[in-house]
């Protein structure tokens, strides 16, 4: 399997024939696209799941653990280092899953040989904290359906560092409503390191996330405050994204108060996934979602570009066809207070370098913002978006660089003006009480 | 009565020819709460003078088209409660009265250097089967109690006598020696219980547990244990089934995929139904990923010139998980052929690929109109 900037080529095939056949500048979908606490416990009782004789026979302590868990029940991992062969798996509702530490209770999937994921959860009201899971073959926790869902002070990570054949998620909740990710870390996942996919109402805060190919990723979700984190040595660092051919889209989701700097590594997803188009150097991209509020962010130094707004025109996600339903336009989107800078220096791959030179000089930058121009024709007024449909741009000198895709790329500008306006204010995400007081 | 009568008939037969064991004379007994620690407590199955035997009022059955798990040969039945009968349902599982056992017993024929093969072993004969030259791994029950089903699986001891509980599951090395070709090692899995649901918890909202294979398109077939006769029609016929004559003349029938008879399509549609759509539905744990593998689905929910969402190493770096034309191109075919756990679909059940199945599904792909997904 080969990675780098021609990976994504077999994504943006059409993009790719018809750029040739244009210009240089033509490339740039490619480019664009691709170049390149503490709880009580309530009720239930505490399982000390404790190891027996050695490590080795905690395998089966814990399998046994969560096979005979009850609701309310707490299920305490000591201390150590605990190697698996094969998935864990929770489908008990009302569980709590405790370690001592995020670096003090580890479960090592190494020597794996069985199972797409560390732990999969298929259950309700359902926490888990103090922990770490390393090295799994798939993703590292997965919980598929559930509501009321706490990780927090969990760490996923791949010890070998970024590559290719590490697992694709670190904590990937998805069809889960009302969700509390807090103090994680994920590091190394081949895909995304902490990810929200066709969830709703989810709190995403104080978390932080490095050496992924995404660090923090929303996807077809409503309603999710990002905030408090730090993404960094990602090769994008916060994704919030719409994908086609899903049960539901996504919307609203405010990003705030992050730090998210220097996700300049080299993108290492394998191809075929959506990841695999991120350039090295996003800060925040948002694709074909609607209602993003991006404010009060530190966003630097993300060598592409600090904010990338797309479509699936430009990304090619869509390509085969999408369900009549998907709105592939990002809309309502709110970029304002962040302090941005040193972004778009050094973009990732030669289409994009060449659109820099070209448009900015060989000294110059990718604007803080670089959104593919394609806007729902349907939809326009007296030629202009109506106002709660624009992309929104009111952050000091930070400028939005429209690259004309629908126009095969061919007129890239900086279009201040057109994105000189102010959206209503997204609200916070309210969790149930019983979730928000932990 | 009448189902009385046939049941001691078939008794009677399977008695023929051996010592009359008694176990085959007694019933199965049904277990309403907890788990026994050994299969012989559910007296389903049982090892008896050299044969696997089945008890009174258990029934054989096969599928037209059945899961792949690493080769493994499998002897599934079904025993009522005296007196009862399953509905007939013409897409869902059939529904079956509380009481019912259903068992799934995996084994391989074992070649004389240990190594195992999914050929050559003896047939199913005379209401038993026979245990010379045969590995029996593990017999898997599923019980429908009063609260729902329950699935649990015993592991054959080395002595092949009994099957012990084992619900956080095994791995067992095997070495796969088949048709002159190289051995392979592999790790056979037997799932914990919670895996268990993995696939038989087909709709991931209600997660309630179901049997997945007693439904009408997969049983419509001459039955390999009852001399060729309408799978169905012979369920009615032993009091097994309520159905109406309209119902089984209507009864929707799933190819054999082995049987060149039925078009590709057909065929093909059947494996990734039996092999994928217990999760690949519109309810089920995959619907995550917007690809649907039942009969009925069709374009980008079948996969056509659809981008993966969530597949991670599992896309294989091809673009859609099927481009009519281009099996090579499809990321369905990669995540058959892959042995990663991370990527291989399905994700349980299997540690082998499938050469035959993926041959079937690369032709079909193959063979499907178009000219890729631009």
């Amino acid at each position: 399997m080969t990675h780098g900037t021609g990976k994504t080529q077999m994504v943006f095939t059409s993009f790719r024939r018809r750029a040739a056949q244009t210009c240089a500048i033509g490339a740039l979908a490619l480019a664009l696209a691709a170049c390149g606490q503490e709880k009580a416990a309530d009720a239930g009782t505490t399982a000390e799941a404790a190891p027996a004789a050695g490590a080795a026979d905690y395998q089966e302590t814990l399998m046994t653990a969560l096979l005979d868990a009850k609701p309310g029940d707490v299920i305490d991992i000591p201390e150590g280092v605990y190697s698996f062969d094969r998935s864990l798996s929770l489908t008990v509702d009302g569980v709590t899953i405790r370690g001592a530490g995020m670096d003090k209770s580890i479960l090592t999937f190494k020597d794996q040989v069985a199972g797409a994921e560390g732990l999969l959860v298929t259950a309700s009201n359902f926490t888990i904290e103090d922990l770490a899971i390393e090295d799994t073959k798939g993703d590292a926790l997965k919980v598929n359906e559930g509501e009321n869902i706490i990780i927090r002070r969990v760490r996923t990570e791949w010890t070998g560092g970024p590559k290719t054949e590490n697992g694709a998620y670190g904590i990937y909740p998805v069809q889960t409503t009302n969700v509390l990710m807090e103090g994680n870390v994920a590091i190394g996942a081949s895909d995304a390191g902490i990810y929200v996919g066709q969830s709703r109402n989810v709190v995403v805060r104080n978390n932080r996330a490095e050496q992924n190919v995404a660090g923090i990723e929303i996807e077809n979700t409503f309603d999710a405050d990002v905030y408090d984190n730090v993404a960094t040595n990602n090769t994008g660092g916060i994704l919030v994204f719409n994908m086609p051919n899903l049960p539901q889209p996504g919307a609203r989701t405010r990003v705030f108060n992050n730090e998210i700097v220097e996700n300049n590594l080299k993108n290492f997803a394998v191809e075929g996934t959506a990841v695999a188009s991120v350039p090295a150097g996003s800060g925040v991209v948002i694709n074909s979602n609607d209602q993003v509020e991006i404010f009060e962010n530190e966003i630097k130094n993300n060598k592409t570009a600090n904010i990338i707004i797309s479509s699936v025109f430009s990304t090619g996600y869509a390509e085969g066809g999408a369900q009549e339903s998907f709105d592939p336009y990002p809309e309502g989107i709110y970029i304002h207070s962040n302090d941005m800078s040193g972004g778009g220096k050094n973009p990732d791959g030669l289409e994009l370098q060449a659109l820099k030179t070209l448009k900015f000089g060989p000294m110059g930058a990718i604007p803080d913002v670089m959104w593919d121009g394609f806007v729902n024709a349907e939809k326009l007024v007296d030629g202009a978006l109506p106002d709660e449909l624009k992309i929104c741009v009111r952050n000091g000198e930070s400028e939005i660089l429209n690259a004309d895709g629908p126009n095969e790329y061919a007129n890239p500008r900086v279009d201040a003006a057109a994105h000189d306006c102010e959206l209503p204010r997204l609200p916070a995400v309210t969790l149930p009480e019983k979730l928000a007081e932990l | 009565m009448r189902a009385l009568a046939i049941a001691a008939g078939a008794v009677l037969l399977a008695a023929c020819g051996s010592d009359a064991p008694s176990f085959s004379e007694t019933r199965p007994v049904f277990h309403e709460e907890g788990y026994p620690e050994l299969l012989s407590d559910w007296n389903v199955v049982k090892a008896e003078g050299g044969a696997l035997r089945l008890a009174a009022g258990v029934t054989p059955y096969d599928l037209a088209t059945p899961l792949f798990t690493d080769y493994a040969l499998k002897l599934r039945t079904v025993a009522l409660p005296e007196g009862t009968k399953a509905d007939y349902r013409e897409v869902d599982v059939f529904a079956f009265p509380v009481g019912t056992i259903i068992s799934k017993t995996f084994y391989y024929g074992e070649n004389a250097d240990g190594t195992v093969t999914d050929e050559g072993a003896p047939a199913f004969s005379g209401g038993a089967l026979p245990m010379n030259g045969v590995r029996l791994m593990e017999t898997r029950i599923l019980a429908h109690r009063s609260a729902g089903w329950v699935a649990v699986s015993y592991v054959w001891n080395d002595e092949q006598t009994e099957a012990m509980l084992k619900r956080t599951g095994a791995i067992e090395r095997l070495t796969l020696a088949r048709g002159g070709a190289a051995p392979v090692d592999f790790p056979y899995v037997v799932p914990n219980q919670n895996q268990c649901a993995g696939c038989h918890a087909p709709n991931n909202t209600t997660r309630a547990i179901s049997p997945i294979g007693p439904k009408a398109r997969h049983l419509n077939k001459a039955s390999v244990y009852h001399d060729g006769a309408n799978q169905i029609a012979h369920w009615r016929d032993a009091g097994l089934l309520s159905i109406s004559e309209a119902d089984l003349a209507a009864a929707p029938m799933n190819a054999v995929w082995t049987d060149e008879e039925w078009s590709i399509d057909d065929r093909a549609r059947a494996y990734l139904d039996s092999n994928c759509s217990h999760c690949h539905n519109k309810v089920g744990p995959a619907d995550t990923s917007g690809l649907d593998l039942t009969p009925a689905a069709a374009g980008p929910a079948l996969g056509f010139c659809k981008a993966a969402i969530a597949a991670g190493d599992g896309a294989g770096g091809r673009p859609y998980d099927i481009v009519p034309g281009h099996p090579e191109d499809s990321i369905l075919l990669f995540r058959m052929e892959t042995t990663n756990p991370a990527a291989m679909m399905p994700e349980l059940g299997r540690s082998l690929s499938h050469s035959e199945g993926v041959a079937l599904i690369r032709d079909w792909i193959a063979g499907l109109d178009g000219d890729g997904c631009v």
